[in-house]
């Protein structure tokens, strides 16, 4: 049974913008529902910098980023948004009355009345090395980018690439799960927590796991599913392993994705819009923060919430064309509910 | 300007453009990249957060050490090349006159 959510706007990305959205949807009785690529809310601010201050946002001398979107999600709390986290708008449809369907990469379906993308810099994909056959062995065929569930590598083999935190700490959790752990690096050090990478060397001393440095998986093996990988030493030598699964994991780094293929007219990688009210080049779609472009662009958190207020008296009129609206301020009324 | 430097992106083995750059508005030459058309992400800003600004520094006056923040983000990719950098952390002066670097390709 697919999920099914039916919703005024949805907003595609969670980030700062996409989150405040909400809140001006809502001072508009509007409803909203939100989706992102990634695990929690939040955008880059949550994935790339909760720890960093920024000093550019009015009223704050300086906020710790991770603070900012706390902040951003306990104002929107009155108007219960509803969230589809860890999914990546797939496909969208615009029906005869106006109306959208959005499908997610993992068969979520939204049925909204206007679409705002809040997409920032696109959504965040694995970053992945430069081996040459890697995607013909994914989506199921040995290739993983990242370890949704543990269970899924008990008694296997697994071969792990990277020298991060992340390669570290599911080499040393896999350590218990799987039959066969190999931890490649193209480096001789590692950089990431003292204490993981430490552990690492313990198991790898106990023979626990084999952690094979300066080196690099460099070709990929196998008839439809993986069997063997090769891995290279920076002296040019060269070793072919058998394996079940090989897991490289190199970080995130946004793509557009999906979102390029919408049929919206774009200029370098960012959708073209209309400052009235940041409707694209499809009526009843709307685009706001650092995934838009248009005369005088500022790829800044306080201009995307800016453009969310005016996208909203855009979306409202868009959904209800006879409806008049005139503008209410929070210090009158105070925040309504919904 | 009297403070302009001129650094170097070779685009093809032997090919290389050369800008112009003042190194007296505090430039990083990831924000020099990216004002002169290259096709750099820069995510984070400018923070060695999101590594979309690698490049590989070919030659030209001897640069300051990473710093911590760099070499963690480098660590995490890929592939790196004995003059790897973070070209947000490469702060313009008159010291770096005549820097040449090459891009990494996006993504990586």
């Amino acid at each position: 049974m697919p999920n099914v959510i039916s919703t005024d706007i949805c907003i595609v990305g969670a980030g700062p913008v996409g989150l405040f959205a909400v809140f001006e949807a809502g001072l508009l009785k509007l409803r909203c529902h939100v989706v992102d690529a990634l695990p929690q809310p939040g955008g880059q601010l949550s994935e790339i910098y909760p720890k960093k201050p920024i000093y550019d946002i009015p009223g704050f001398p300086e906020i710790l980023a991770g603070d900012l979107v706390t902040n951003l999600i306990k104002q929107i709390e009155p108007f219960h948004p509803t969230f589809t986290l860890g999914e990546r708008v797939e496909r969208f449809a615009k029906l005869d009355d106006g109306s959208f369907q959005l499908y997610t990469t993992d068969g979520t379906e939204i049925q909204c009345k206007a679409v705002a993308i809040a997409g920032g810099l696109g959504s965040f994909e694995p970053r992945k090395p430069a081996v040459e056959n890697l995607e013909q062995f994914e989506g199921g065929k040995g290739v993983h980018y990242m370890v949704r569930d543990p269970e899924h590598f008990r008694d296997q083999k697994i071969v792990i690439a990277g020298g991060g935190d992340s390669a570290l700490d599911w080499t040393n959790f896999l350590a218990n799960v799987a039959a066969d752990v190999t931890l490649v690096h193209r480096g001789t050090t590692f950089r990431g927590a003292a204490d993981s990478a430490e552990k690492v060397k313990t198991l790898a001393e106990a023979g626990k796991i084999k952690l094979v440095l300066s080196s690099n998986v460099t070709h990929l093996h196998g008839n439809g599913k993986l069997a063997q990988v090769t891995i290279t030493g920076n002296d040019g030598t060269a070793e072919t392993v058998p394996l079940d699964h090989f897991i490289p994991l190199f970080g995130l780094t946004p793509k557009l994705g999906p979102i390029g293929e919408w049929g919206l007219e774009l200029t370098d990688d960012a959708i073209v819009v209309d400052t009235l009210d940041y409707s694209t080049s499809l009526p009843g779609v709307f685009a706001i923060g650092d995934i838009n472009t248009y005369p005088g662009k500022l790829k800044l958190i306080l201009c995307g919430f800016h453009e969310a207020a005016l996208m909203c008296q855009g979306a409202f009129k868009y959904i209800y064309p006879d409806k008049k609206y005139t503008l209410k301020y929070t210090t009158v009324n105070g925040v309504p509910t919904l | 300007m009297e403070e302009d430097i001129r650094i170097y992106v070779e685009e093809a083995p032997g090919q290389r453009r050369e800008i112009i750059a003042p190194t007296d508005m505090g430039l990083s030459l990831m924000e020099v990249l990216k004002a002169s058309g290259y096709d750099i992400m820069a995510t984070c800003g400018g923070m060695a957060l999101c590594a979309t600004c690698h490049v590989e520094v070919l030659a030209g006056p001897a640069l300051f050490e990473p710093n911590d923040d760099e070499l963690d983000m480098l660590e995490t990719l890929p592939v790196i090349h004995p003059g790897s950098r973070l070209s947000c952390q490469i702060r313009l002066t008159p010291q770096t006159d005549g820097l040449v670097v090459r891009l990494a390709p996006t993504g990586a």
